[in-house]
């Protein structure tokens, strides 16, 4: 029924070549439209003319981790039948507000010609991109069969641009908006779902902050039986969840509202049976303001459960230490550093399945009071999650020998990012740099992926990063090192690298200029508050014209000064939209 | 090396300086930066330092460090701003106590109390009572304290010196700076009618 367009049959080849092709085209594309990955795909069109051919042809999904890294026509030229967009925008630092308003990754330009080429295009998924509703009333109005909408740190649109996905996107399966900087001008867009709407499987709405109709959500939910994600605001109320619950028993991954509420014994009786009779629930988030009173009534939940968030909850020890024996079957767990070492000791003894930890600072620019999570938190969890693969640890002080031992007792890291609070902070026992934990975890952890490293360090670090961290993918770096030397050993080792990110950092336009050799083959570097100037980026870009060197120029800072340089590689050239303040070398 | 020290001298400057308010203000937010940049542009170090010199230099920096620390980074901790907003209120509120000083007339030195402790005007009175080893009495809107030797009071927002007891308990919180007991004849005068 999809009118997927074809290409002529090129006869004339088949009849000219010496021998005939092992077998039909339309067999080769229907194998290769079997292979996932995007990184197989693009594997499989450098095999030969005839691969690239039945790729281009098959191809439905596109990931594109650097919008500016090419241009939408040429993806539309190469691709013709595309039905699913992932497309990254500005550098991951602009989370961290080091990156001005009105840098560029719009998404506009883009949705004018998907609108053109891809009529049918059916999902769009996008990080830190800027959207405007006008973009979204655009894409509402565009696409008769878009069905997913994911917005993750993207920047904006309003509410308003909601009510227009939620009034025209009669197919839609999927709404999922998080963390995105946004105008939150009302509730209203969720009653504009019609009533004749029931296609929904994912609705993501945890991020707003103003009150939906409870009305209009629970007559969503009944009605959109394949309902499978729901994570509402924190607006919505136990009572309220505990409804919705009831309405969508199928829900496998659930977000709740807050926890603060008075309940009677009847209503947290009520709520207990509500989240028991979620068989298939294996996700579970929110938990806003949850305390030891009501948690409980997700305890009939808990053994199935292999995600879940409590990054918003304020708990403390004796809370956690009472939630997760509950919880064995965890894989990730997501905390607040209020649940301190002794929290984090139940979840070494609670969840030997674990794979993926993260633990956030509750109060992160706290200096005063000694609370949060220590080396020996981590210790812990390591020493009884032997799995551990992903971590995410905030944490105030750190030493070389609790790293070591962690490493030790998890060899199979392949995200490790240790974030020691106080820019630049010694081994707290020793007062050594923390040069020779980063040495043990690039020694021990052959498949680490993702480093990023804290403390005092000095161009050591680096050199074992260089030298051991052979599948390395992405670094971030930030007030450690000595001299370019630091910079230099990653450049020279680390064949894997594709995005380093580096602020405050001793390294040079020697350092830059030691990775000439290696841009081309990454997806991009940030370095900001280094020591580079407008000649060593000038430099590098006469040198390297296929990649783009963008300076963010400081207002305060001297003209001979780069202050923030983001190096790309691109197939488009300087990008057009560049706003006055970013110098394309 | 030098110009660590004189980093030293300048950032002890800012960090004995006296100012009321949190610390995290701007000024001292550049100072951190420009602190991590005058360290970067000092000359560069071969790579075959050992341990030791990282530690003289660790001493110098934990020193300056030590007040720099007190005050914000841009960006960091790399935190996204979302989950920064979800807290930045709650704590605000929950960390830094109502603390006020209560000062007796007579007495050698003041005394310090978190009025986020007290559930109401009398557990507030009761405490001053414990404290500071007198009878305060019970307050009436016309009276005062009558029949006491010592009459609780607060200087409010407008720098006022208002009897305790007057306002609604949230009222008087969120306006009282600062609590004086006062005395004898001074604090029967408060008492009295107008």
């Amino acid at each position: 029924m999809d009118p997927v367009r074809k290409r002529t049959k090129d006869l004339s080849k088949s009849v000219d070549s010496a021998h005939l092709a092992p077998f039909p085209d339309e067999v080769l594309e229907k194998v290769l439209s079997l292979v996932k990955s995007h990184k197989d795909r693009s594997s499989v069109s450098l095999v030969c003319k005839d691969w690239y051919n039945a790729d281009r042809w098959s191809r439905s999904k596109i990931f594109i981790g650097n919008c500016y890294s090419v241009s939408p026509e040429i993806v539309a030229r190469r691709f013709p039948n595309i039905r699913s967009v992932t497309l990254k925008g500005k550098p991951r630092f602009s989370d961290f507000n080091l990156v001005p308003q009105n840098w560029g990754a719009d998404i506009h330009s883009w949705l004018v010609v998907f609108a053109q080429v891809y009529p049918f295009l059916e999902e769009l998924r996008l990080k830190r991109m800027v959207v405007s509703d006008e973009s979204l009333e655009f894409l509402a109005n565009s696409f008769p069969g878009f069905k997913v909408l994911s917005l993750l740190s993207c920047d904006g649109f309003s509410t308003d641009g909601l009510k227009a996905i939620a009034t025209h996107c009669k197919n839609l399966t999927e709404l999922d908006i998080q963390e995105n900087g946004i105008d939150d001008l009302g509730g209203g867009w969720l009653s504009c779902f019609p009533e004749t709407f029931v296609s929904l499987e994912v609705l993501n709405f945890a991020s707003l902050n103003s009150d939906v109709t409870f009305d209009a959500l629970e007559r969503l939910v009944s009605r959109c039986k394949a309902l499978r994600v729901l994570k509402v605001n924190k607006h919505i109320s136990l009572e309220q969840i505990q409804k919705l619950l009831l309405r969508a028993p199928q829900l496998m991954e659930v977000g709740t509202g807050s926890f603060q509420q008075e309940l009677v014994p009847r209503q947290f009786a009520e709520l207990e049976t509500a989240f028991g009779s979620c068989k298939n629930l294996h996700t579970l988030s929110g938990l806003w303001e949850a305390s030891s009173v009501y948690l409980p009534v997700i305890y009939p939940a808990c053994a199935n459960l292999t995600y879940l968030n409590l990054s918003y909850a304020t708990l403390q020890s004796d809370e956690l230490s009472k939630l997760l024996p509950n919880c064995s079957n965890l894989r990730r767990l997501w905390v607040l550093d209020t649940v301190e070492d002794k929290g984090l000791e139940a979840v070494g003894s609670s969840c030997p399945l674990l794979e993926e930890l993260r633990v956030f600072p509750a109060d992160p620019f706290d200096q005063d009071m000694v609370h949060g999570v220590t080396e020996s938190g981590f210790v812990a969890v390591s020493s009884g999650c032997r799995k551990l693969h992903y971590v995410l640890y905030f944490c105030r002080q750190m030493t070389n020998a609790a790293v070591a031992t962690i490493v030790k007792n998890c060899p199979d890291f392949t995200h490790f990012r240790l974030c020691i609070m106080n820019p630049g902070q010694a081994d707290y026992l020793t007062n050594d740099p923390m040069d020779e934990a980063f040495g043990a975890v690039v020694k021990t952890c052959t498949k680490l992926q993702r480093l990023a490293v804290s403390g005092l360090l000095t161009d050591k670090t680096f050199e074992y990063i260089g030298k051991y961290a052979k599948n390395l993918e992405t670094l971030s770096v930030a007030f450690a090192g000595s001299s370019d030397r630091g910079m230099q050993s990653v450049m020279e080792g680390c064949p894997k690298l594709r995005k380093l990110e580096i602020r405050d950092c001793p390294f040079g336009n020697e350092a830059l200029l030691s990775g000439l050799d290696k841009y081309e083959s990454m997806r991009s570097l940030w370095m900001s508050a280094c020591n580079l100037t407008m000649n060593g980026c000038r430099q590098l870009a006469k040198n390297m014209p296929r990649l783009n060197v963008e300076v963010i120029k400081d207002e305060e800072s001297d003209d001979s000064e780069a202050d923030k340089v983001y190096v790309y590689r691109s197939v488009v050239g300087p990008r057009r939209d560049a706003p006055p303040f970013v110098l394309t070398l | 090396m030098e110009s660590i020290g004189v980093e030293e001298k300048g950032l002890n400057l800012e960090a004995t300086e006296l100012r009321l308010g949190l610390p995290g203000r701007d000024k001292i937010e550049k100072e951190i930066i420009s602190s991590f940049n005058k360290n970067k542009r000092a000359a560069p170090k071969s790579a075959e330092d050992d341990g030791s010199e990282a530690k003289a230099d660790t001493k110098h920096r934990d020193h300056e460090a030590a007040p720099a620390a007190k005050a914000q980074v841009i960006g960091w901790p790399p935190i996204r701003s979302y989950r920064k907003n979800n807290f930045a209120p709650k704590k605000a509120e929950a960390e830094y106590g109502n603390y006020v000083k209560v000062s007796m007339d007579g007495a050698p030195y003041l005394r310090k109390i978190d009025l986020k402790v007290y559930t109401g005007y009398k557990d507030l009175l009761q405490a001053l009572e414990n404290m500071f080893k007198l009878s305060i009495g019970v307050y009436s809107e016309r009276e005062g304290y009558k029949g006491s030797e010592h009459a609780p009071t607060y200087e409010d927002k407008d720098g006022d010196w208002m009897l305790v007891g007057d306002v609604p308990w949230d009222m008087f919180m969120s306006s009282c700076k600062r609590l004086r007991i006062m005395k004898g004849s001074e604090a029967r005068g408060l008492g009295c009618a107008v």
